[in-house]
């Protein structure tokens, strides 16, 4: 449920962005950008809501995936939701959607596996407005899990499709 | 033939076929003892080889106990320690003293002669049946450089294991492998190449790109493999002798992988993603074409060709689990050959063409197992947590795969393990180690 916690998140601080500084953001999902002595924000900290730490911190830069999955999950819609909201503002960033699985499988076909993860966040992003021209995507198959234990509280979070920004065009 | 190799090759046999029930015992001494799949291992004699000069000494040695190794290193053969032999094995061409061998019970016996000149070195063998009192086919000898001496040990070795079990050699091979340092979630991987062994370990790429599964060509002249050098996953072909690589031509915004050579050394099989959805096609080296063999919105990786170079066996997700399929080598109608319980993934053609090795997954735990190549006859050969990716030895007889461990000081090793899922054992490597490959026989 933290996911949806961070989706809601999510919702009220792109509310607040709109009118005024995100002054009530939550520490908890902060990556260590902080605002300013008077309440300023700093640019490209994570309570700028247009830098990438931003989009990482609240916005929410990964979706998780079932055991040997790739369809998305509600909360998963919600994340690209707000994905896609993102980048729609914030033109001038292209972004590589990384494919991932968790280690319980062969490596070839975790490659695959990774490659449909990353596709179909990719595909959602593109019906939600997003330029296919500035998505592309990448698979790890298991070569770079975040988690490193071998039970499923660390596979569940390896199982994901992460949205990383680059500036400017696609290469 | 022989009394000694028609023993051997029974024990091949009942290796091969699991045989539970004791073998027939022969009377005295050569009784071979088989209880519950377990198999006495045949006593040979091996005397340090005899030193042509005073240069060749150590390197005679040395020898000795790689032709040794290499034997006991099969599990078919154990050998009996030097300090016990009763007769002195000082000339190459004095007669064999047999009551002296067949009293320590030695059924094989190896003499040997090493010479060195300059950075040249020969080195003859004879191998004799003990308890026939004779001599097992002509005596033999290689010669090659002083740095390569330990290919010279395993030429000994691989004529010895021929003549004694009937089944083709395997010791003077090579493997490529991927060499991992770091923690799980840092991996660092880079491509090495080392003898079947493990010795004689040489880096063939830097760890600043991952790499992934290289896979030796027919001959053992070139390597394909995977590498994110461009920050996605592609094909390269890297020459050994120069460590030259190059990428191989695959379309344009599309990642490659699981790439295999033809028999024909011209031709790769592999993988292509493009748009979240995985197929296998072919590329002719040459002219840089690629040919789609499979169209499938499900996952097909990990194709293999039959020796023959007719046939295809790859996996498929299409019926809503990973399994084995077969398919001409132009492409067409696959048929799926794995129907157990459970998944099954990265299929190996034998170089016999009469078994292919596979990874399968059920309850939890993974296994390298080995089938006929219509499916039948599945047997598991290991079982483990992690167990994934076998290579076959070049005479069909001996798998290598990669086995990890659990939990997060994780790290992988190279195993082997017999086709009739004996002597099961892990691989030396300088540090952790996955995805290997089996060269040919060297020349």
């Amino acid at each position: 449920m933290k996911h949806l916690t961070r989706a809601m998140l999510v919702v009220s601080a792109l509310a607040l962005a709109a009118c005024s500084q995100s002054e009530r953001f939550d520490n908890d999902v902060a990556l260590g950008g902080t605002a300013g002595a008077d309440g300023a924000v700093v640019p490209g900290s994570a309570n700028d809501p247009t830098s990438p730490l931003y989009f990482q911190s609240a916005v929410g830069d990964r979706v998780l995936f079932a055991v040997d999955q790739s369809t998305l999950s509600d909360e998963a819609r919600a994340t690209l939701n707000a994905q896609a909201q993102w980048l729609m503002t914030n033109s001038d960033y292209t972004a590589v959607i990384e494919g991932h699985a968790d280690e319980q499988g062969t490596r070839e076909y975790n490659l695959a596996l990774g490659a449909r993860r990353a596709n179909a966040a990719r595909e959602y992003l593109i019906t939600q407005g997003v330029a296919a021209s500035r998505l592309k995507t990448v698979t790890y198959g298991k070569e770079r899990p975040i988690e490193i234990c071998s039970t499923e509280s660390c596979y569940a979070k390896n199982r994901r499709a992460v949205t990383v920004l680059a500036a400017g065009a696609i290469s | 033939m022989t009394k000694l190799l028609i023993r051997l090759l029974s024990i091949l046999a009942a290796a091969a076929t699991l045989a539970a029930a004791p073998l027939l015992a022969q009377d005295g001494p050569l009784r071979i003892e088989i209880t519950e799949g377990v198999i006495e291992p045949l006593p040979f004699a091996v005397p340090d080889f005899v030193p042509e000069n005073g240069a060749s000494a150590e390197m005679a040695a040395q020898i000795t106990r790689v032709v040794s190794d290499d034997l006991t290193g099969t599990g078919l053969f154990r050998e009996i320690p030097q300090n016990a032999h009763i007769a002195r094995v000082t000339s190459f061409s004095s007669p064999v003293q047999y009551a002296d061998w067949k009293a320590i019970n030695a059924q094989a016996l190896i003499t040997g002669a090493v010479g060195v000149t300059g950075d040249r070195v020969n080195v003859k063998f004879r191998l004799y049946d003990v308890f026939s009192g004779q001599e097992m086919g002509d005596g033999l000898q290689f010669s090659g450089t002083t740095a390569g001496w330990r290919r010279m040990a395993h030429k000994v070795a691989d004529a010895v294991y021929s003549r004694i079990t009937g089944e083709g050699p395997y010791f003077d091979s090579r493997v490529v492998y991927v060499s991992e340092t770091g923690p799980k979630n840092d991996r660092r991987k880079r491509l090495a190449i080392m003898d079947y062994d493990g010795a004689n370990v040489q880096y063939l790429t830097d760890s600043s790109s991952i790499v992934l599964a290289p896979r030796f060509s027919p001959t053992g002249d070139r390597v394909l493999y995977t590498s994110y050098e461009t920050g996605f996953p592609k094909i390269y072909v890297l020459d050994v002798a120069s460590v030259g690589r190059r990428t191989l031509n695959t379309p344009e915004g599309t990642m490659s992988f699981a790439p295999r050579f033809h028999p024909d050394g011209q031709t790769v099989v592999y993988s292509l993603t493009q748009g979240g959805n995985t197929d296998i096609f072919s590329l002719d080296i040459n002219s840089g074409q690629s040919t789609r063999l499979t169209q499938a919105p499900s996952i097909e990786t990990a194709p293999s060709f039959s020796p023959d170079g007719s046939q295809i066996v790859f996996e498929s997700d299409r019926s809503g689990t990973q399994q084995l399929y077969i398919m001409p080598v132009g492409g067409g109608e696959p048929t799926r050959i794995s129907f157990g319980q459970g998944r099954y993934g990265t299929p190996v053609w034998s170089p016999r063409g009469d078994l292919i090795a596979f990874t399968k997954q059920s309850k939890g735990r993974f296994h390298i197992g080995v089938m006929r190549t219509d499916g039948s006859e599945e047997r598991l050969l290991t079982a483990s947590f992690l167990d994934e990716g076998p290579t076959w030895a070049p005479n069909g007889r001996v798998i290598m795969f990669t086995r990890e461990t659990q939990g997060e000081q994780g790290s992988a090793s190279l195993y082997s393990v017999d086709i009739s899922g004996r002597n099961l054992k892990r691989v030396r490597t300088e540090g952790a180690a996955s995805d290997p490959s089996w060269s040919p026989l060297q020349d």
